[in-house]
């Protein structure tokens, strides 16, 4: 085990997937220069013909990766998730549908690594966290790593996928360290971290929310009620008998989501425990996710938005209450 | 010119293969056959048909909604291209995409698209693929003069430019979108004036000569082939039917005169390109007509064939989902 950066842990599976496997390329914008981080030294490596800087096409070089993943080559774009709203046809009509359409004919090994930059101050439009509309379309497979194990884990295993993946990178973990295996891992799609066993109550968290819930298991701790944390890693396929099973053992539920609350990730796990879980619960099901405006510039109103520990410590402590 | 006399043969023989078709699919969706749209290429046919007779097997196609003369044209299966149109198993996409997605990647055709101007992107990143893979296989993508206008359209150009890709834009000027015409759309007077912008070749066509089409798709292949990058063409043409089958309100003459239409029906392809054929004693009046009986019936068969071919079951709706399949939520 190393200690790692979350942006270097992506880094390391762009590496040696690319090493692994010389029909993975990439492409997005400035990633020679590496802006972001995760494409580090990849031009050097991997030269001009495998790490393409793009123009500013969104539509365009989304479409490409498409076409270039049917016949043959596994793309891994790199963008932001407020830059996908540009290319959305494309994402939408042609990546999510054409395997279907053409009844089995397409087969697309395409990623998109889309990096969440909310948090610090960049405003609606830079802000995005749209994994739950991702949900409701039917054909794309959806990460959304909470920790640099499992962000190198899980992208290795994007990449290697057949279908079209869209990998979601939490901007306010980008710096988070944590200790990443030295061998080689691939982390499984579908299959839910227990992050923190507990008895009274069960949080489910996504991306950078599960270390706001692990600090909120803590102080709980010091009060007397045992949580337990499950971070379900990947929301297509998602782990529900995991999320059912803890809430089976404690009664109780908390969902917690950077995403919008209106059909959220949150709503759409409320919706199967409630249809499945239902005679488990002991307590109505509480939601902690974004709140339903857009995000302000301000750093004193941007913090009031997202979930944060107190938000779920309360929200823990009302699935208790008589 | 540099084209054989079995090319100039099997162009006759593929044009008649998609005027039968879409002459038969007017008149079974008119009988209430099958369900949804249907897009009639009649008038239109020496755009694909040229073109596709410059490419190989290997290459790559993707089309739009006006979708049943592209792989037709490429040398598709009619049967399972009815089949499909029927929703019926033995269709190409098993009944999944119906008239407007028909693809056969076994022979490089990528698939028509729904969406105007989606597969310029797609087709686009093919060629990326072919480049980077380091084959000399191109990739060809008909859009329309509507989509002309879509930024996907722009955007492909470019990038197809910059990286110096071994595609082909067709654009299939029909000179409509649905009932609006390209000269109310577009700036400037030719779509294939906006080459220079992309800083590669553009070149217009007479899209009712299929010889036309067929030399000037060949030189942008072998451009292409070579490495020397993308080449815009503009099959000037037009559609001699209404937009689509079933699209009831949209009457003839109210956005475009009778004699407009007159005109160009006048300048029918196959029409031309069997003038061209006998006038320089290539094929014989009673061998292009033989041609034509052959065809027609051809696609009789792929009737029976669809009528004959059976729905899918209820369980085939989930399937074709995921390459690598994940538990349905």
């Amino acid at each position: 085990m190393t200690q790692t950066v979350f942006a270097e842990a992506l880094n390391q599976a762009h590496v040696e997937e690319m090493r692994r496997d010389e029909s993975v390329f990439i492409m997005g914008e400035d990633i020679r220069r590496a802006v972001y981080g995760a494409t580090a030294n990849l031009l050097s490596e991997f030269g001009e013909e495998r790490v393409l800087d793009t123009p500013l096409s969104e539509n365009g070089f989304f479409g490409a990766a498409i076409g270039a993943s049917l016949v043959g080559s596994r793309p891994i774009v790199e963008t932001l998730t407020s830059f996908m709203w540009v290319g959305m046809d494309q994402l939408i009509s042609q990546a999510a549908k054409m395997r279907y359409m053409f009844g089995g004919q397409a087969t697309l090994p395409v990623v998109y690594r889309a990096l969440m930059m909310y948090g610090g101050g960049a405003a609606a439009h830079h802000s995005d966290r749209s994994y739950p509309m991702f949900m409701n379309m039917p054909g794309i497979k959806i990460a959304v790593p909470s920790n640099p194990a499992d962000a190198k884990g899980l992208l290795k295993t994007s990449i290697r996928d057949d279908d079209p993946v869209i990998f979601f990178e939490d901007g306010t973990i980008s710096g988070m360290r944590g200790e990443v295996p030295d061998e080689e891992y691939l982390t499984p799609f579908g299959e839910a971290n227990i992050v923190k066993e507990g008895n009274d109550c069960t949080i489910v968290a996504i991306g950078g929310a599960v270390n706001h819930a692990i600090s909120a298991a803590e102080s709980l701790t010091k009060e007397g009620i045992s949580v337990e944390v499950i971070d379900p890693r990947t929301l297509v396929p998602l782990d529900k008998s995991s999320i059912l099973d803890s809430v089976e053992k404690t009664g109780r539920l908390v969902l917690v989501d950077p995403a919008h609350k209106v059909c959220s990730a949150a709503s759409e796990i409320a919706s199967i425990v409630a249809e499945e879980g239902f005679w488990s619960l002991q307590a109505p099901i509480q939601k902690v996710a974004s709140e339903q405006v857009h995000i302000p510039f301000t750093p004193a109103l941007e913090k009031l938005v997202y979930p944060d520990a107190i938000k779920i410590s309360n929200a823990v402590k009302k699935t208790l209450e008589d | 010119m540099n084209i054989d006399q079995d090319t100039l043969k099997l162009i006759l023989r593929r044009m008649w293969i998609v005027r039968h078709f879409e002459v038969k699919v007017m008149e079974v969706h008119s009988a209430g056959e099958f369900a949804g749209a249907a897009h009639p290429y009649i008038g239109e046919e020496a755009v694909a048909v040229g073109a596709c007779a410059a490419l190989r097997d290997t290459d790559y196609i993707a089309g739009n909604h006006r979708s049943h003369g592209h792989p037709l044209a490429k040398g598709g299966s009619v049967n399972k291209a009815m089949a499909e149109l029927y929703g019926r198993v033995d269709g190409y996409c098993k009944g999944k995409g119906g008239s407007m997605h028909l693809a056969d990647f076994s022979i490089g055709i990528l698939g028509e698209s729904g969406i105007v101007g989606s597969s310029v992107p797609v087709a686009t990143g093919a060629a990326l693929a072919s480049k980077i893979q380091g084959k000399d296989f191109v990739s060809l993508v008909f859009f329309g003069d509507g989509a002309s206008n879509q930024g996907a359209c722009h955007e492909s150009m470019n990038l197809a430019s910059v990286w110096n890709l071994p595609v082909i834009f067709l654009c299939e000027n029909n000179q409509f979108a649905v009932t609006t015409s390209y000269e109310e759309t577009v700036a400037v007077d030719h779509i294939s004036d906006r080459a220079s912008a992309y800083n590669m070749p553009g070149v217009l066509v007479d899209g009712q000569d299929a010889i036309a089409m067929y030399e000037a798709t060949k030189a942008a292949v072998d451009r292409a082939r070579s490495g020397e990058g993308p080449t815009l063409i503009e099959g000037l043409t037009y559609r001699f039917e209404e937009h689509s089958l079933g699209l009831g309100r949209v009457r003839r003459g109210e956005y475009r005169s009778e004699e407009q239409i007159d005109e160009w029906r006048k300048r029918d392809p196959i029409v031309i390109h069997e003038e061209y054929l006998i006038s320089h004693e290539i094929a014989s009046r009673q061998e292009c007509d033989a041609i034509s009986s052959e065809t027609e019936k051809m696609v009789e068969e792929a009737v029976d064939f669809a009528r004959n071919s059976p729905f899918p079951e209820p369980e085939e709706l989930f399937e074709d989902m995921w390459a690598n399949p994940i538990q349905q939520p």
